[in-house]
């Protein structure tokens, strides 16, 4: 008969209504600010740099080859290489980015940067809260805004971190190795690593 | 105790113009009346809003508005702060004069129409003669104001919207004033006034509203529906059409114009309903003879506030038609319904009162709805769709 | 007074209806002076006319027009060339004008020269149109469905030559 589908259209939607204060488990909204889903482990949002150690400046472990730069398919990342060299996360001497800039607005979390890196020195952050009132300096986030730890790339991405961090002291063995098989052949050779091998051992931790 | 509360108003209306000179108080007497129903429904009109979001959340199981004040209660201050302060875009091609003047003349019907409305006892602001008359020729004027909204606009949805929507309105008018005439019928009167005195008394606790007769209730739910469609609220949405046309006939208006749209599109239903209230429900009369004591216009908001969250519930069930549909039944379902619930009354007139009465008017209600019901559902095939590619 | 402000509403209007460009703009004009001619009728006291007027004129005669006018023609094109024998219609409407002035001057009706009071309740005009005047109401009535029927008749066999 006629209406009968609608009477039990309007059944349902009582249903619901009423339903939906009596179990929580109707509602699927997460209230945000107060309420937050966990978030999983393979969580991205936005790029930021690694450092080793405690000073973000020493330990920086990108060298400004521009790889990302390049391939960064909006653009957003620019780069100038430093005129000086310091020694980098496996002991080598390398540059050093002088500015490194990211545009929150223009990413796009496509990871891209991350997968070409050789030297293991951008990594994906999953903070998402990067809302500002400041359209112009706000978005374009400097080296000293994006540097954060590698204990806290531990903390986000554990799995990753780990590998992250088994690659580079498998990397720096083979350094160190080298190193040390030019010491033994160049004994009298003082001025390359002594250092420099100490540093890095220290913050590789 | 319960008759001060009842006149409240009208002693307060009577002691406010006493104060005034005696030239300027019929004038005053009319401008305290305009405003109390302004403040009142425009009040409603956020009430509603707030109501109707958080209700339609509650029925898709979302929680709807609960940040701006306690259980957001105080969002429709926030959307009217928001909608004040937006830019008022007027496209360049559109025809400026009439592009303002549609939201304005829209607001103006929809307020007038309270003028007949009987809110509560000697609370009406004008006791016309013909006031269901009055109600259906502004209600038409609001059909032009939606053209007016349309056409100046210059742009394709928005002509389309108010053609759908006078289409639409024109249709449905036509059932809708035929299920008012029954009320007519059986009071012998055009004012709004009469036919809730008509329908005062008790027999033992139950009232003699309309509503509680065959014919009364079958007007009553074409009444409803036809004024569902009038006031182009879910599922006869199509001239607004979201998912088809952007919003109809009011794309192009943007700030404090797209919030009189809403208003006068609310203010609209509210006074439809207000009307339904009236000439089936009673209008401001209590449902049970021992609830008398609740002032009278309590009553009336009440059962507005009911018909609102009929209207909701609906919106909340229902999908939108599609174009030949609402043609289809308008024309096949409830023009027929509505003819011969009229001849329906005029057998309940003439019937002496009793058993025999009901049962031959319930039946020329019923059979009609079956039969008609079966007929409009000959043409629906529904048929499992096979597709070509997706599977 | 009132009557005043409603008679210039309603000649306003009648006046712009005529001489407005575009089209559209001339129907909308022509809904002002039908609303002010309904208030003239409800100034005077008869307010079934008046509001039947509305829900006619307003509600229903100008929303065909506007149909009419968006249907079967482009409502920006540059109006119709109808100007021309304004000497001609003028001549025309000033001599209706005259017999009809001429015809209420010397009727019955202006000699009192205080009428009664029409004491006409919906009452009483519902009631003399369903017992003294039922047959022309019926005859009008049919004539109406007639027209209706003969519309769609037209409509339908356009639409089967078309196809």
């Amino acid at each position: 008969m006629l209406g009968e589908g609608i009477a039990k259209g309007l059944v349902e939607t009582a249903r619901n209504f009423i339903g939906s204060y009596f179990s929580k488990n109707r509602l699927t909204t997460v209230q945000y600010p107060e309420e937050r889903l966990p978030q999983i482990e393979a969580t991205r949002d936005f790029p930021f740099l690694v450092y080793d150690g405690d000073d973000w400046q020493a330990g920086m472990r990108c060298v400004g080859c521009q790889i990302c730069e390049k391939e960064c398919p909006p653009k957003c990342i620019y780069i100038e290489k430093s005129k000086d060299k310091k020694p980098d996360a496996v002991g080598k001497l390398q540059f050093y980015p002088a500015v490194f800039n990211i545009d929150v607005s223009v990413c796009m979390s496509c990871q891209i940067c991350v997968e070409v890196c050789p030297f293991e020195a951008i990594k994906m952050d999953t903070e998402f809260e990067l809302s500002t009132d400041n359209r112009f300096g706000g978005l374009l986030w400097d080296k000293a805004r994006l540097s954060k730890p590698n204990a806290y790339y531990g903390k986000v991405h554990p799995t990753d971190a780990a590998a992250s961090d088994a690659l580079l002291a498998e990397e720096k063995a083979k350094v160190e190795a080298k190193a040390k098989a030019a010491g033994e052949t160049k004994t009298n050779s003082e001025l390359t690593s002594p250092p420099l091998a100490t540093s890095g051992a220290t913050s590789k931790q | 105790m319960g008759e001060t509360a009842d006149q409240l108003f009208v002693t307060l209306q009577h002691w406010l113009v006493g104060y005034a000179p005696a030239s300027l108080r019929s004038i005053l007497s009319a401008l305290l009346s305009v405003i109390a129903i302004l403040v009142v429904f425009a009040l409603l009109f956020a009430i509603t809003t707030v109501l109707e979001r958080k209700g339609l959340g509650r029925i898709q199981n979302r929680y709807g508005p609960n940040r701006v004040g306690p259980f957001g209660f105080l969002q429709p201050i926030a959307d009217g702060i928001k909608s004040l302060t937006k830019e008022d875009i007027v496209p360049r091609a559109a025809d400026k004069v009439v592009h303002f003047l549609a939201p304005v003349v829209l607001v103006i019907a929809a307020f007038s129409l309270y003028a007949v409305l009987p809110i509560g006892r000697n609370m009406v602001l004008a006791n016309l003669d013909a006031g269901v008359l009055f109600f259906f020729a502004i209600s038409s004027v609001m059909e032009l104001t939606i053209f007016m909204a349309g056409w100046s606009s210059r742009n394709k949805y928005s002509l389309l919207g108010a053609m759908r929507a006078i289409a639409q309105m024109i249709s449905y008018e036509v059932p809708l004033i035929l299920a008012a005439v029954t009320v007519i019928m059986a009071t012998g009167s055009l004012s709004t006034v009469t036919i809730v005195e008509r329908q005062a008394g008790y027999t033992g606790i139950l009232p003699h509203w309309f509503v509680f007769t065959p014919w009364g209730f079958a007007g009553f739910v074409l009444f409803m529906i036809a004024a569902t469609a009038e006031s182009n609220r879910s599922p006869f949405d199509l001239p607004e059409g979201e998912s088809e046309i952007i919003a109809g006939y009011y794309t192009e208006y943007s700030g404090f114009k797209f919030a009189l749209f809403f208003l006068g599109e609310y203010l609209g239903m509210f006074a439809i309903s207000g009307l339904g209230i009236t000439l089936f429900l009673g209008g401001w009369a209590a449902p049970l003879s021992f609830l008398t004591w609740i002032p009278s216009y309590l009553w009336f908001f009440a059962k507005l506030l009911v018909m609102i969250s009929a209207f909701i519930w609906v919106r909340g069930t229902l999908p939108r038609l599609r174009m030949d549909q609402l043609m289809n039944f308008a024309w096949r379902f409830m023009l027929p319904m509505a003819l011969l619930n009229l001849v329906t009354a005029g057998v309940w007139r003439f019937l002496p009162q009793g058993l025999l009465r009901w049962f031959v008017c319930a039946l020329l209600v019923v059979v009609p709805y079956v039969l008609l019901g079966r007929g409009l559902a000959q043409g629906w095939r529904l048929e499992k769709r096979v597709y070509r590619f997706a599977e | 007074m009132l009557f005043l402000i409603f008679a210039m509403l309603t000649v306003a209007g009648a006046v712009a209806a005529m001489s407005l460009r575009n089209l559209v703009h001339s129907v909308l004009a022509l809904t002002v002076a039908f609303a002010g001619l309904a208030a003239v009728y409800l100034q005077l006291g008869a307010q079934f006319v008046g509001l039947a007027q509305i829900l006619v004129y307003i509600g229903a005669v100008a929303i065909l027009i506007v149909f009419a006018v968006l249907l079967t023609r482009d409502s920006e094109a540059s109006p119709l060339a109808i100007v021309g024998s304004w000497k001609g219609s003028g001549v025309v409407a000033l001599a209706i004008f005259g017999i009809l002035a001429w015809a209420v001057d010397h009727s019955a009706a202006s000699r009192q020269s205080v009428l009664p009071q029409p004491e006409a309740t919906m009452q009483q005009i519902g009631n003399a149109l369903m017992l003294r005047f039922a047959l022309p109401l019926e005859i009008i009535g049919l004539l109406l469905t007639v027209a209706l029927i003969g519309a769609v008749t037209i409509a339908m066999r356009e639409k089967k030559e078309m196809r």
